[in-house]
């Protein structure tokens, strides 16, 4: 009974992860109606992020170096957050009222981000630079008439094409200094965070259990954030704002609200709480630049069950799935019931792996849209199309 | 001329069967075996793109779980040449495929069975796949599942095989996949140069059938339907129509091409592994019918071959830089060549650009109306 109850509670733990995740892409799909493919990959620089700030802090030592989480958790909040607001603005919205092409873009920015964290290095960073220079030098001295001219926007994109092949040239130079600027900064493997002394171990015992304090703490950090969520969308200006137009954009336009920046905002803190779920993630285990994949569709799945624009929902579905996953895939079932008749206890068996308990759950998911097709808790509403 | 532009892709479909092997066996223009082979991939690969586009291009359901099929048709064929072929390779001792051996399993998985006969194993190339297709779209259009959610739900069922297939060792070999290089296809061995050449020929005989298949479905009264759905689906649901029929019979014929290009493939890179589930697999197949052009049929042909070309040709120059270019691929496609390729000729895109600079005619209308001079001299004088 004891390894259940551990087993519950690392489910927990891990539901938390994904609630932390799938929150930000419930508001932002019940917002603008997209799904960001993208979003794994914040959690991702979100861990990464991370990792950066304990190497910062690690020559600090002592206190200093104890408290470094803390800052972390920020960081990669802000990070992903200004990241998220730049995609937004760059190509989310430009995108706008097509939803399944947003899907294959976001991909793309994706297998960019994964391959950008393998391969970053002092001397790309400089050739990004190079580019971002070019490009905007070109756009700013190019003669008035070039810009006027009916073939402009071609040109735009030849200048755009042209500096990027000089950044691409610049990134070769550059690579030549010498090691300093050629080393990647992570590498396609792995890394390890450390998770600072008053996390490891345990935080006291509850009736003879132990009391593991990395998911406690995850747990306890998930759990202050929703509720941060749902003051800011219930009682603060901008989350009033947001549920306006997640309930009807063009009437919300019409009233006055700005919902270009609503929308910038939503998903600004969207990415933002993939972050801090790819924070807390580091203390897990070593994250490595796949990590967004292994997650990324156990959070749709928590949006389909849950329903759409609804936290209750979100935490009920992420929290199921985190147990379900956790019980059947260690195989504890087995363990603590052991005298089960022999047919059950073979399907156990079959399902006692981390793959096939997420089969298991999937195969649930399907069959349970088949009585409930729009999740738990719908969005009610009279549209035709619901 | 226009009779021209309607045979040019059956030109170069006869100059791909035709002049290509022979310019590989004489190593022309830097042409090679090996070259011939990777475009036999690519032409296999031209099948499932057909399907996507049905699906996709024409009835604007965006599937990410085309890899299933794939996978079951890849692996269809497989097992049926594990299965037949007798040799030191494939062969374990107990008669049965090697990799068996590695699990200590002695009996046959009792699915394994039917794929003794060459004619069933055929069949259950696009059979299998579609009855799976029919099951899953069934139960997800019965409840009007559309969007988004529809995309999820297919990347979810995705998974659901993909870690079927990997974590069943013991019935056909896990993540290892198998193995078909090593089996033997009428009297040749299946990674021989000339049952390769037998696959390239076969893969290119089957094209022009897949197409007109899908040519034959996209015109006329089912084709509008189609296109009926994609666009406006309530509408069409309001004069009477049941669009759920529709969407599960073009999802099955989507499914069975697939599982024909997955065997394709299978024989023609010489194994079949669970990688072929895996999610980007599945949803690199949608970014050919992109780049290509959906709601046409030339453009995911064009599409497949065009991007795996460009796949492999990056890779071989600069490996990492793969991911980078096809990332960039998707946002170019999505933001500024919504039509693909093939669209951009066809939907007045080329003309527009040269109009920019001065080298064609502008044109305010459709170019179809405003370069035509008798419907030009009829408004003029109406």
């Amino acid at each position: 009974m004891e390894l259940v109850f551990s087993q519950i509670l690392d489910g927990l733990s891990i539901g938390s992860v994904l609630l932390l995740a799938a929150t930000g892409l419930a508001i932002v799909f019940g917002l603008m109606g997209v799904i960001n493919l993208a979003h794994g990959e914040f959690m991702m620089l979100g861990a990464y992020v991370t990792f950066v700030v304990q190497n910062i802090f690690r020559p600090l030592g002592g206190t200093a170096f104890e408290l470094y989480y803390i800052v972390a958790l920020v960081a990669s909040f802000v990070v992903t957050a200004l990241v998220g607001v730049l995609l937004e603005r760059t190509l989310i919205r430009r995108l706008y009222g097509r939803p399944l092409e947003t899907l294959l873009a976001t991909w793309g920015v994706s297998l960019i981000l994964i391959q950008f964290v393998r391969s970053v290095s002092l001397a790309m960073v400089l050739g990004i630079g190079v580019t971002a220079l070019l490009g905007w030098l070109a756009q700013r001295f190019l003669p008035m008439s070039l810009k006027q001219a009916s073939f402009s926007s071609y040109l735009g994109g030849a200048v755009w094409a042209l500096a990027g092949v000089l950044g691409i040239f610049s990134i070769n130079i550059f690579v030549s200094f010498g090691r300093f600027f050629s080393n990647p900064w992570f590498g396609p493997r792995n890394i390890d965070v450390t998770a600072p002394k008053w996390l490891q171990g345990s935080w006291g015992s509850v009736a003879g259990i132990e009391l593991p304090g990395i998911r406690i703490f995850i747990i306890v950090l998930s759990a202050l954030l929703l509720a941060a969520v749902a003051w800011f969308l219930t009682k603060s200006v901008w989350g009033v704002r947001i549920r306006s137009v997640t309930q009807n954009r063009e009437m919300s336009n019409c009233l006055g609200i700005p919902t270009d920046s609503v929308d910038s905002i939503t998903f600004g803190i969207g990415s933002g709480l993939a972050g801090v779920a790819g924070c807390a993630i580091t203390l897990l285990g070593s994250v490595g630049p796949n990590l967004g994949a292994s997650y990324i569709v156990s959070c749709f799945m928590v949006i389909v069950l849950g329903g759409v624009g609804n936290l209750v929902g979100t935490v009920i579905a992420s929290m199921m799935l985190g147990i379900i996953q956790s019980i059947i895939g260690s195989g504890s079932l087995l363990i603590a019931f052991p005298d089960m008749p022999s047919g059950l206890q073979a399907v156990t068996e079959f399902f006692a792996t981390t793959s096939m308990s997420l089969v298991l759950v999937f195969i649930f998911i399907i069959a349970f849209l088949q009585f409930k097709p729009t999740g738990m808790f719908p969005q009610k509403g009279r549209s035709v199309d619901a | 001329m226009k009779l021209f532009k309607r045979l040019i892709p059956w030109i170069l479909l006869v100059f791909a069967f035709f002049i290509l092997p022979v310019m590989a066996d004489k190593d022309l223009f830097g042409f090679s075996q090996f070259r011939l082979n990777l475009f036999g991939r690519y032409f296999s690969l031209a099948f499932v793109a057909l399907g996507i586009d049905l699906i996709w291009g024409y009835t604007g359901l965006l599937s990410l779980g085309q890899g299933i099929f794939f996978s079951l048709g890849g692996y269809a064929i497989a097992m049926h040449l594990l299965l037949v072929t007798k040799n030191d390779f494939t062969t374990g001792a107990n008669g049965l495929p090697k990799f068996f051996e590695n699990y200590g399993v002695d009996q046959l998985p009792f699915f394994w069975e039917p794929f003794w006969s060459f004619l069933v194993s055929i069949a259950a190339i696009f059979i299998v796949p579609s009855i799976v297709a029919g099951l899953v779209g069934y139960l997800i259009f019965r409840n009007r599942i559309k969007g988004v959610y529809f995309s999820i739900i297919t990347q979810a069922s995705l998974m659901v095989f993909y870690h079927f297939f990997n974590g069943q060792q013991k019935l056909v070999n896990g993540t290892n996949g198998l193995k078909t290089s090593t089996t033997e296809i009428f009297g040749l061995q299946a990674g021989s140069d000339d049952a390769q050449l037998l696959f390239y020929r076969i893969t290119l005989i089957l094209l022009p059938f897949a197409f007109l298949l899908c040519k034959y479905l996209t015109s006329g009264r089912f084709g509008d339907s189609l296109i009926g759905i994609r666009d406006d689906e309530p509408r069409l649901r309001f004069s009477g129509f049941n669009p759920t029929p529709f969407k599960v019979i073009v999802f099955i014929v989507a499914g069975a091409l697939a599982g024909v290009s997955g065997a394709l493939y299978t024989v023609q890179s010489g194994i079949v592994s669970p990688q072929f589930m895996s999610i980007s697999m599945s949803i690199e197949m949608v970014i050919w019918v992109a780049v290509g052009g959906r709601g046409t049929l030339v453009g995911p042909i064009l599409g497949a071959v065009v991007v795996n070309y460009l796949r492999s040709l990056v890779s071989e120059a600069l490996p990492e830089a793969w991911l980078f270019v096809q990332g960039a691929l998707f946002v170019f496609v999505v933001v500024l060549m919504p039509d693909g390729i093939y669209g951009w000729f066809t939907k007045g895109g080329f003309r527009a650009m040269l109009a920019a600079f001065g080298l064609a005619k502008k044109t305010a209308t459709y170019p179809k109306l405003d370069l035509d001079e008798s419907a030009q001299s009829e408004s003029a004088s109406a």
